[in-house]
This record gives structure tokens, C-alpha cells and sequence, in this order.
């Protein structure tokens, strides 16, 4: 069929959003910061923000990667 | 829930049958105002008329206003006004060119409807986990999805009926999830854009008599975003849209900036003798969706285009089975 590594890369792309849904879950939901006052809010807002900016760098890398190594022939054609 | 389905039947007939009835007149209006712009992928030199996205928008508010006319919900009155708002950005965008930042920025400004309204629920749900609560965070992820989905919709017009055909699978797709997670309001209002796309690929595939544009597109794919950050859907509806998504990476990534597919000097697909789409070989050329899918070689327009909604539909099914997820609790 053609592009069949395109649905082994859509694929990939499915489990990534689901195992990252849980890192996003385990992590963000149980970071509460208190004791910064009426501050508090917005620190835990950016700390989450952070976190959230940080492993969507890393889903783009490993996409990225994962991209070069499935279509390294075709890239390469 | 009959008299949903009835309302259902009745909204999705209007959004069809006014885009089925307008888009030819648009078509006739278009071409006299010489409103047409070449199609590089036909061997006869074809030109055709663009944009499209008056008979979108208009399908897309018949039905949307009717529905508005039996439940009165800021969510529906949400959808129009930033429906609305993100095809006078692709219409400004069609009758003069944009900087490749505006585009972006207008489209953030669209999604504010949804936010002076109130009309989203601050918790980002994922399969089989749960959700998080992130309020503050989540109003800028309102503001992020609108531009992004409406671009990535606009990226996948590439072809001959691609973006309409695409959005038809996409779009019958969020109906089906949203059913499956009991947002059946918001399913209801989701079927006008099947239907708004299904009406405008009679017109939109190949050979095609009428572009849809960056006032279509962008319509599109900001009433896409709307309705799932109204249907608390944003995972499943990004899933759908996958192909498309890796589109727009794969472009990212290679072009490594902010900027218009017109702006491309190199183009990634040339045509073999007997005009059929080829991978170009320049190294230089951005990677995209349909050089990839040209890569082991040179295919048809309509075979590109077959591919894509296979990969549409395979994005479907899984967005489908990660709705399914949503209700599972690990």
C-alpha cells in the first residue's frame, strides 16, 4: 500500500499523545504550590506551563527523530 | 432526543443544500470578477476560481443560526462569531497576501469569542488518565489551537479536493467522538462542517471548479478548533487531524520558520512527462505530506489525493478509539 510507513509514523505519533496525556497527567496534577500568597496561583500556572512547553519540546524532538529514522530512504531519495 | 435528531436532519440539510446551491453561482461570480488562479497540476492550463469561503461561511451560518434559533447557547453563538471572524482573516488573507505572522496573530484574536463567553471547561482531558485542571494555562491554549488548527486545515489544501474531502472525514469523525464522550450538544452543532465540507468537495474534487482558499480553509479549520475546545475534545480532534498535522511538521521542521507554502522558491513535487506528481530531488525543497507519499514514485493527482483520506481515515478510526479511551479510567 502506498505510504505505509506514513501510517507506521501516524501510528507512533497516536502512542506519543497517549503516553504523553499520562506524563501530563501525573506530573501537572499533582503539582500544587502554595505559600507565594496571591503569587501562588501564577507560579503554579508558570511551573505547569513550564512542564507542559518542556515535554512538547520533547514529543517534537522524538517526532523528529522518529521522522528521520522511518523515512531516512525517502528523505534521502 | 428526538426532537435532536429531527433539529440534527434539519441543520445538516441546510448546511449541504446551501452550499450545494451557492457554490455555483459563487463560481460564475468568481470568474466573472476574474477572481481565478492557476491549477499547476492540470497538463491544459486550467484556471479556476478561489476563494470558496463565502459559500462555506454561508452554509456554515444557516445552519449554525437555526440551531441558535432552537437552543439558544452561548456555545453555538461562540462557534459563529469565531467562525466568523477566522474567514474575514483567510478573506483578507485571499484579496491580500498577509505577512506570515499577521495570519497567526489575527487567528488568536478570533478565539477570544470562546474566552469573553465562557464557553470552555479549563480541564484538558486525556485517554485512560483523567484530566488536569490548568486554568490559567488552558486560556492560552484556546488562543494557540484556533490559528493552529486553522493553518494546519489550510496547509493540507494542497491537491484537488484534498482540504474539503480531508475535513469531511475529520469532521464526521468529531461527530462521532463527541457522541461517544455524551457531548451531544455539541455533536449537533459539529454536523453542519461535515456536511459544509461534503457539499463543497461536489465542487472541490478533481477536476476542481473552485478553490476554497484561505477564507474556506481557515473557516474550517477554526470551527474545527472551536468545537473542540467547546466539546472538551482538544486530544481526539488533534488525533483526527493527524495527517495534516504532519504536514505542517514535516514543513516545520524542514523550512525551519514561520512561513507561507507561496513564499517556497523550491517546489517539493514536479511533474513527469505524462504529468504525473513526482518527489522533487532538489535536497532543498521542503518535505512535505505528498512528497513523501510520492517518495517510492511518481503518482496521479486523484491517487495522492486517495492516499490522503485513507491516512484521514486511519486518523479517524484512532481518534475514534481514543474517545472510546476517554472513558476509561486507569
Amino acid at each position: 500500500m502506498k505510504g505505509t510507513s506514513i501510517f507506521f509514523y501516524i501510528f507512533v505519533m497516536w502512542l506519543l499523545i497517549i503516553a504523553g496525556g499520562a506524563l501530563v497527567v501525573l506530573i501537572i496534577s499533582h503539582i500544587s504550590i502554595q505559600g507565594f500568597g496571591n503569587l501562588s496561583g501564577v507560579i503554579d500556572s508558570v511551573v505547569k506551563a513550564g512542564i507542559a512547553l518542556t515535554l512538547v519540546a520533547l514529543w517534537i524532538l522524538i517526532m523528529s527523530k522518529v521522522k528521520n529514522w522511518i523515512f531516512h530512504q525517502q528523505i534521502r531519495h | 432526543m428526538l426532537d435532536k435528531t429531527i433539529i440534527g436532519i434539519l441543520i445538516s440539510a441546510i448546511a449541504f443544500v446551501t452550499v450545494y446551491a451557492i457554490t455555483p453561482s459563487l463560481i460564475k461570480v468568481l470568474t466573472k470578477r476574474n477572481m481565478v488562479v492557476k491549477d499547476y497540476n492540470k497538463e491544459v492550463a486550467t484556471m479556476v476560481a478561489r476563494p470558496g469561503g463565502p459559500s462555506i461561511l454561508a452554509g456554515i451560518l444557516a445552519s449554525e443560526l437555526t440551531l441558535y434559533a432552537f437552543f439558544s447557547s452561548t456555545g453555538i453563538l461562540a462557534i459563529i462569531i469565531t467562525t466568523s471572524l477566522a474567514f474575514l482573516v483567510g478573506f483578507a488573507d485571499d484579496r491580500k497576501v498577509l505577512g506570515g505572522w499577521f495570519k497567526p496573530l489575527a487567528l488568536a484574536a478570533s478565539a477570544l469569542p470562546i474566552i469573553l463567553l465562557g464557553v470552555y471547561s479549563p480541564h484538558l482531558a486525556f485517554p485512560l488518565f483523567g484530566s488536569v485542571k490548568i486554568p490559567e494555562l488552558y486560556l492560552g491554549l484556546i488562543v494557540i489551537i484556533i490559528p493552529v488548527m486553522g493553518n494546519t486545515v489550510n496547509s493540507i489544501d494542497v491537491l484537488n479536493g484534498v482540504a474539503s474531502g480531508f475535513m469531511t472525514i475529520a469532521s464526521f469523525a468529531l461527530t462521532v467522538c463527541l457522541v461517544i464522550v455524551h457531548h451531544y450538544d455539541t455533536a449537533l452543532a459539529s454536523l453542519p462542517l461535515g456536511f459544509v465540507s461534503l457539499a463543497f468537495y461536489k465542487y472541490h474534487k478533481i477536476p476542481s471548479k473552485i478553490f476554497p482558499g484561505d477564507s474556506g480553509a481557515l473557516t474550517l479549520g477554526a470551527m474545527y478548533g472551536a468545537l473542540s475546545i467547546i466539546g472538551h475534545v482538544e486530544i481526539v480532534a488533534a488525533i483526527a487531524l493527524l495527517p495534516a498535522v504532519i504536514n505542517s511538521f514535516l514543513f516545520l521542521s524542514s523550512v525551519k520558520r514561520i512561513v507561507e507554502h507561496r513564499q517556497i522558491k523550491v517546489s517539493p513535487v514536479v511533474h513527469t512527462e505524462d504529468f504525473k506528481l513526482m518527489a522533487s530531488t532538489d535536497k532543498s525543497a521542503p518535505v512535505t505530506l505528498v512528497r513523501l507519499i510520492l517518495a517510492n514514485g511518481p503518482l496521479t493527482e486523484k491517487q495522492v489525493g486517495f492516499v490522503i483520506f485513507r491516512l484521514a481515515l486511519f486518523s479517524a478510526a484512532l481518534a475514534i478509539i481514543t474517545s472510546f479511551m476517554m472513558e476509561i479510567r486507569l
